[in-house]
């Protein structure tokens, strides 16, 4: 076996179109590539022009899955160039819808995408047959995700209640009373999900990711918090692109982000959990202990993990936000527009998103930058495939494929999300 | 006893957000009937397993932006009984359809620093202006319990119900207060589909248009009674310009306004 090449041509089980194709030569990991085909839509060019009010609608367009995530980061940077601040019930409330997004689009990764691997099953609905009761527990967990959404944004995927300042309407203590008693079911559920997941078989694979996450004094970061990294990197989000740098490489399918002077590093639930820790509720950081996690995590196949006790951490701060909620005197603060520069990084579920707008004086959008996650990963994503699967060579090729899947999965990858300023294969491998 | 035959259903994707076939997974309380009324054939946001057509159902999001994609529709229309587009992407070509107002070289080297690598079409459209579909579900995202009523009526031999009437009729049938008489907020929920259940009154805001134009829609008054609330020729140019701005009747609308 001198040369040989895994190809998956239609990677399932992750949000959007992409392949990956490892090559191996003598023993040994060549070259591993995901390639992304998901045609690209534009979003940093449709958006000059627009008014910035319009910014958090359309950029939630970006992605189904994650859409308060742009819609936060699209609503900071703005507010950041025009010099307002949204504090109190406001920020408790995009904290608490925040919240609803990663118990969702967590637990759809986790039960729906993830999961199957560890099991042996081709999916969830496969997976229901021999586990109808764990696959219940799931989609009921999500469903308490979607709730938050739902009633704070008007609908789960493209709310339209938020807005730059803060929101059309704000709920009234009363109507978020229902909410709290099916989170008290959901934190209990997530509770018994960090068990069950806890409970699978992990490949023994670690490596030294250099992680980037937002660090906040107080709070495991959502929405606000400095860049920080686990080398020891420590700016705002209006320094992000003095440090961080996206370079178009040979032969490769993506423009590639790295630390300047740096390599390839990792966002998302690993990198957070590993540099917010000691931020988790006492409930989170018990149930992460008693599941084996130490205060890092540098094994990726153990993301499910994380993952899992992130959403038991959101369902906990949820019950706090709800309980400490004050109806706020107006649904927003008021805003007027002017010319400048705004900057906005937040936590998506797959990691920091980061926004910059140039507006002009009334407020229209000169200029959008959007670095999402997956973009951020993919580095990583590639040499995980290069490190880890040299051990699996002795498998069969469907196994070994399917290891392969497992290993890009383990990131949770968004491609749709990508997409806009991922580089397009022009060579679709079908 | 030998099994009844199951429908097969296929869900395909283009360019788009998921958002649209999400809301399938986003069906908490039905997913797994549904799962057991039709075989789940080709769906791959949700399993590796895929089952070769042809298939009884075919639902279809997202726009057609590049040549491939113009020649896959082909093929997933020969090998689709019905076939069923979901979501304003597919309907209309959803927000990355700007670009039919645009120059798309100009686009590429905003975002991309080698557009020489990029294929992609000048314009994204709709899948109905490449082949035949048997039944169009509008919204930005759809609405699940739409979809549900979609999927029933294909198992029962019938036609979707799925009022073609105006925003402005839901809201009166959930009695909100009018935005727009009340409290002078431009909302477009008169030229505008019905389908969301009037989200957006319900939360003290105007209606943005997500569910595209309503069958027959007066959007000439409707500009002018927006333009009484204070918007400008740019203002009304971008309300008609969203998720479906290359739907006709926002298409047209949008061009009286500038270019």
């Amino acid at each position: 076996m001198a040369h040989k090449t895994i190809k998956v041509d239609y990677l399932t089980r992750v949000e959007g179109e992409g392949a990956l194709k490892v090559v191996v030569r003598d023993g040994a990991v060549e070259s591993a590539e995901l390639k992304i085909f998901e045609p690209p839509r534009f979003f940093e060019a449709l958006l000059r022009g627009r008014a910035y009010s319009e910014a958090p609608d359309i950029t939630a367009r970006i992605c189904g899955i994650c859409p308060v995530a742009y819609q936060m980061s699209a609503v900071h940077a703005i507010e950041n160039a025009l010099g307002v601040s949204v504090t109190g019930p406001l920020r408790d409330l995009r904290r608490l819808i925040y919240c609803g997004e990663w118990i969702e689009s967590h637990t759809l990764h986790i039960y729906m995408l993830h999961a199957p691997d560890f099991l042996g099953y081709e999916g969830a609905i496969e997976m229901a047959r021999d586990h109808p009761d764990i696959v219940r527990r799931g989609l009921a967990l999500k469903k308490a995700g979607n709730a938050i959404m739902s009633l704070l944004g008007g609908r789960e995927i493209h709310p339209i209640n938020v807005r730059v300042g803060g929101f059309y309407r704000a709920p009234q203590r009363r109507e978020l009373q229902p909410l709290a008693d099916q989170l008290a079911w959901a934190r209990d559920a997530a509770l018994e999900t960090v068990r069950w997941v806890a409970s699978f078989d992990f490949p023994d694979r670690e490596r030294g990711y250099e992680f980037v996450a937002l660090c906040h004094d107080r709070e495991y970061p959502f929405n606000e918090g400095r860049i920080v990294s686990s080398n020891g990197l420590n700016i705002g989000p209006a320094q992000y692109d003095d440090y961080f740098e996206e370079t178009q490489i040979d032969r490769s399918t993506a423009l590639h982000a790295h630390i300047r002077g740096g390599g390839p590093y990792l966002v998302g639930p690993l990198a957070r959990y590993s540099l917010n820790f000691d931020r988790l509720s006492p409930l989170a950081q018990a149930a992460a202990r008693d599941a084996g996690l130490g205060t890092t995590c540098l094994n990726p196949y153990r993301s499910i993990v994380v993952r899992a006790v992130e959403v038991l951490y959101a369902c906990d701060e949820a019950l706090r936000l709800i309980d400490a909620y004050e109806e706020p005197e107006q649904p927003a603060v008021a805003v007027q527009p002017r010319a400048g520069i705004g900057y906005g990084a937040t936590e998506a579920p797959r990691g920091l998103l980061y926004h910059r707008y140039r507006l002009e004086a009334d407020g229209t959008i000169a200029e959008a930058r959007i670095v999402p996650p997956t973009s951020q990963n993919q580095p990583s994503i590639e040499e995980d495939l290069r490190r880890f699967i040299g051990g699996w060579l002795d498998l069969p090729d469907e196994a070994l494929r399917h290891r392969c899947e497992q290993t890009v999965r383990n990131h949770d990858p968004c491609i749709s999300c990508a997409t806009h300023f991922l580089r397009l294969e022009v060579d679709r491998a079908r | 006893m030998p099994k009844p035959h199951r429908p097969k259903l296929a869900v395909w994707k283009f360019a788009s957000c998921d958002g649209c076939q999400l809301s399938l997974l986003d069906c908490e309380d039905e997913l797994l009937a549904v799962a057991g009324a039709v075989e789940i054939a080709h769906f791959p946001e949700a399993t590796r397993a895929t089952v070769k057509g042809p298939y009884d159902l075919s639902l279809v999001e997202g726009s057609i932006t590049t040549r491939h994609d113009a020649e896959r529709i082909q093929h997933i229309r020969r090998s689709s009984r019905f076939l069923v587009t979901i979501g304003a992407c597919a309907t209309a070509g959803g927000i990355q359809a700007l670009r039919n107002f645009a120059d798309v070289q100009e686009y590429l080297s905003v975002v991309y620093a080698r557009p020489e690598y990029i294929q992609t079409l000048a314009t994204s459209t709709a899948i109905v202006d490449h082949v035949a579909v048997d039944f169009e579900l509008r919204g930005c995202p759809i609405d699940k319990r739409q979809l549900l009523e979609v999927i029933s009526a294909f198992l029962a031999g019938r036609r979707p119900v799925t009022p073609p009437h105006s925003v402005c009729v839901e809201c009166k049938l959930a009695g909100n207060v009018c935005v727009m008489v009340a409290h002078g907020t431009p909302c477009l929920g008169p030229a505008t589909h019905a389908g969301c259940g009037a989200l957006c009154p319900a939360y003290h805001r105007g209606c943005y248009g997500c569910f595209g134009p309503m069958e027959t829609p007066n959007a000439s008054s409707l500009t002018h009674w927006l333009r009484r609330l204070g918007m400008d020729d740019r203002a009304l140019q971008r309300v008609y310009r969203t998720f479906n701005a290359n739907a006709q009747v926002f298409r047209e609308e949008s061009e009286r306004h500038g270019p």
